[in-house]
């Protein structure tokens, strides 16, 4: 049957479209029935044992000794036969028992003993023999999820999300009346810090990503949902032309709203794994930090008058998302979940960049020129180094 | 004893949520076991052990608590039982010779055969007589032995003794090492009484020795060589009544590294992880013991054998009638070492029957799984 003939006879088109769609796809089964059916991969059989592979994601610390989160991504259906703790064999049940399917997870609870502060090493060996080994760097107790504990993170969230975006926002009087230099200047500076938190946030999303089962195929899904972050952010924003003033402000502090989602996961994360001792120093640092996010919230809104609610509301959307991670991050959730959440930040970043960006072109008369001067150049600059400066003193 | 406990019993806030945990672990168990359609003739009572709130003093399960392998072992799909295991000597087949010389017979192949080490853990093993450790061979001083060696694995093998013996039958390369599907006799004098051992010397060594290839090789002393300590002797002679006095065991202290990185994730006397602590070996408290005892761990540069509440006589290598350690209750050995450990639950008005725990005292050892119990009896039931 040619072409022609399918448009002659134009009843007939939808059901021959259909057949055409459906062909190759009972040729898919059919290739995959013979596959299976047929044992073609049979003969490649060289006797070697199905490759095993165990990703642990949560790590659970009570009373009653360990729970871990354990997700299977061999080749096969895998079965732990013998946990060890310390080299020790211990008595385990595992929730739902049985094999653990390629993708997974089951819980593994362990009527350890562990001790207060100080290091175990979990060890899971399969039917095969093959061994899958975790680490407890440091053995604390894991948060519950108790309004107490809720109360104290989220004023530790606040101190380092909040204050310190409020502190900067308060340089707004003082910078109100600026000339266009200064006004440019402290755009470009946004968009230097913004640089970094940009590069920050991918690297500690890559980091989680690395973590995170095989099957999520941890940087890819990273990069993938920092683009389509980027790009629905950028549709959002540009529904009713190019953002400036308030809008450009809103954007800022959602960019830098999701960075602080995963700061304040990496504090709740470091809580939960007992790696930090959080000192008042380290706080004091992020919440140092910080304050040059508020100043890059403030920087759009130079030539016009907001109300205070406006200031308290971008405050919170910047920095309330410190509060939230850090409860998410002390409950021990997935490593992929943190990456995920890191990578919508990350994205979200991108697109302010892109947006400050095209508000400094935009108010030059010669849009390219806006970008190349001093004033511009020297406030990316000093924003990258004001960041890098400030991060030392919360990098351990 | 309290060190095996898995809780302090000091706290006891801590202990009942231990407690919580094991009767958790109980459910669990079932559930984990009843998947795996593995035999579990033992299970109802290790239930009700982790189960009970109270430490019932009689339960041997208490002593290692919650630290322990979970499950049983499919004896018969392995094909042995370390329990029947300790007794069972291969005395081959006896016959005389026209010098009027006993000649002693034995058969034994070599097979891969992929065997259960720790309840659900297989281990792709290299066998003799398919099971590991190979069958413990019982010979008398001065009988000719000849065995017959058929190799049906796949890869060379060859049978390695410590004894007396001729360059040609040491069972290394050129000397009787045996190509998969070949045949070697080898044959020699069984001398020296003692307690030794054979072994695959096919290369590389630790390989074949650490996939199962090795096992006891005894030569009980000849009386009426040993005039001046004719008790005794006649006491190590299998199938004298002063022999059968005895409770004797073959143990076999092994390990299995089943990652193959170079480190052992299981160790066991007699192969099988925690079997003699889930299966505490009876032992009649008015006959006095006595153990053959190898090392054959590979990657580990000792091991070692500690009995709790006792104390052992040990005569190293076997090779002779009166101790080379008295009252001890640790020895060391080193690969390929062994000896000959005797001890008596009679004779202390301490000793009630009870369960007596039996370890290597390197407790990462014991820990991953080379640790049991005697139950110590006044009559077998």
């Amino acid at each position: 049957m040619s072409l022609e003939q399918t448009s002659d006879v134009p009843a007939s088109r939808p059901w021959t479209k259909l057949l055409w769609a459906l062909a190759p796809l009972a040729l898919l089964i059919a290739a995959l029935w013979w596959l299976i059916a047929g044992n073609l991969l049979g003969q490649f059989s060289n006797g070697a044992p199905p490759v095993e592979n165990l990703t642990i994601e949560r790590t659970i610390l009570d009373q009653n000794g360990l729970r871990l989160l354990v997700r299977g991504g061999g080749s096969a259906p895998m079965t732990i036969a013998q946990v060890q703790v310390d080299a020790a064999y211990w008595r385990f049940t595992q929730d739902p028992p049985g094999e653990i399917a390629r993708g997974s997870a089951a819980w593994v609870a362990i009527p350890f003993p562990w001790v207060l502060g100080e290091a175990h090493k979990v060890t899971f060996v399969t039917n095969t023999g093959a061994t899958f080994e975790h680490d407890i760097p440091v053995a604390v107790e894991t948060p519950q999820a108790t309004s107490l504990n809720f109360a104290a993170q989220a004023m530790l969230g606040a101190f380092v999300g909040i204050v310190p975006v409020v502190i900067g926002l308060m340089f707004y009087p003082a910078l109100r009346g600026a000339g266009p230099a200064l006004i440019s200047f402290l755009l470009a500076m946004t968009i230097g810090l913004l640089l970094f938190l940009l590069i920050d946030t991918m690297e500690d999303a890559l980091e989680f990503a690395g973590r995170s089962a095989t099957i999520f195929q941890g940087p890819m899904m990273v990069i993938l949902a920092a683009a389509a972050s980027f790009i629905v952010l950028l549709g959002i924003s540009r529904r009713q032309g190019q953002p400036s003033g308030l809008a450009l402000a809103t954007y800022i502090a959602i960019g830098i709203g999701l960075h602080n989602l995963g700061e304040g996961l990496a504090i709740g994360a470091a809580f939960a794994a007992g790696a930090a001792g959080l000192g008042t120093f380290l706080v004091m640092g992020f919440t140092l930090h910080n304050i040059t996010e508020g100043v890059g919230i403030a920087a759009p809104l130079l030539k016009l008058q907001p109300s205070l609610a406006r200031f308290a509301g971008l405050a919170l959307i910047a920095g309330g998302p410190a509060v939230i991670g850090m409860w998410a991050g002390s409950l021990a959730y997935a490593p992929h979940w943190s990456a995920l959440a890191l990578a919508i930040g990350a994205g979200a970043i991108l697109q302010v960049i892109i947006e400050v960006g095209a508000f400094l072109t935009r108010s030059s008369e010669r849009p390219l020129n806006g970008l190349m001067t001093p004033p511009v150049l020297a406030g990316i600059a000093v924003g990258v180094a004001l960041m890098y400066a400030t991060a030392m003193l919360v990098k351990i | 004893m309290s060190g095996w406990l898995p809780f302090d019993l000091k706290r006891r806030g801590f202990m009942g949520a231990g407690l919580l945990a094991a009767s958790a672990a109980v459910i669990g168990t079932k559930r984990a076991l009843g998947q795996a359609d593995q035999a579990s003739a033992h299970h109802g009572h290790q239930a009700a052990t982790t189960g009970s709130a109270q430490y019932d003093a009689g339960n041997h399960m208490n002593a290692h608590g919650e630290m322990i392998t979970i499950g049983d072992v499919d004896y018969a799909r392995n094909g042995f039982d370390p329990t029947p295991m300790l007794t069972q000597w291969e005395t081959g087949t006896v016959s005389i010779l026209p010098d009027g010389r006993r000649l002693r017979s034995f058969e034994v192949t070599a097979e891969d055969k992929e065997i259960e080490i720790a309840p659900g853990v297989m281990f792709p093993a290299w066998t003799f007589n398919g099971r590991v450790p190979g069958p413990a061979l019982r010979a008398t001083e001065g009988d000719r032995v000849r065995i017959t060696f058929r190799n049906f694995g796949s890869h060379p093998h060859s049978m390695h003794f410590h004894g007396f013996h001729a360059a040609r039958m040491d069972g290394i390369p050129g000397a009787g090492l045996v190509p998969p599907g070949g045949e070697f006799i080898y044959e020699f004098d069984a001398r020296p009484y003692g307690c030794h051992l054979y072994h695959c010397h096919a290369l590389p060594l630790a390989r074949h020795i650490h996939k199962g290839m090795y096992g006891l090789f005894v030569i009980d002393p000849d009386p009426e060589k040993h005039p001046e300590m004719a008790a005794a002797a006649r006491s190590r002679l299998f199938g004298t009544p002063e022999n059968a006095q005895w409770q004797e065991m073959a143990m076999v202290m092994n390990a299995f590294d089943t990652n193959f990185d170079g480190e052992n994730e299981f160790y066991a006397c007699n192969t099988i992880a925690h079997c003699y602590a889930k299966q505490p070996i009876k032992v009649v408290k008015s006959r006095p013991v006595r153990i053959y005892l190898v090392n054959v761990t590979e990657f580990d540069p000792i091991n070692s054998f500690h009995l709790h509440g006792n104390f052992f006589d040990y005569y190293d290598q076997g090779t002779t009638l009166t101790p080379t350690l008295r009252t001890v209750d640790v020895i060391m050995q080193c690969q390929a070492q062994r000896g000959v450990l005797e001890f008596t639950f009679a004779e202390q008005a301490d000793h009630e029957p009870g369960l007596y725990m039996f370890h290597a005292h390197q407790s990462e050892f014991t820990e991953l799984g080379w640790m049991g119990m005697f139950d110590v009896v006044e009559a077998l039931s």
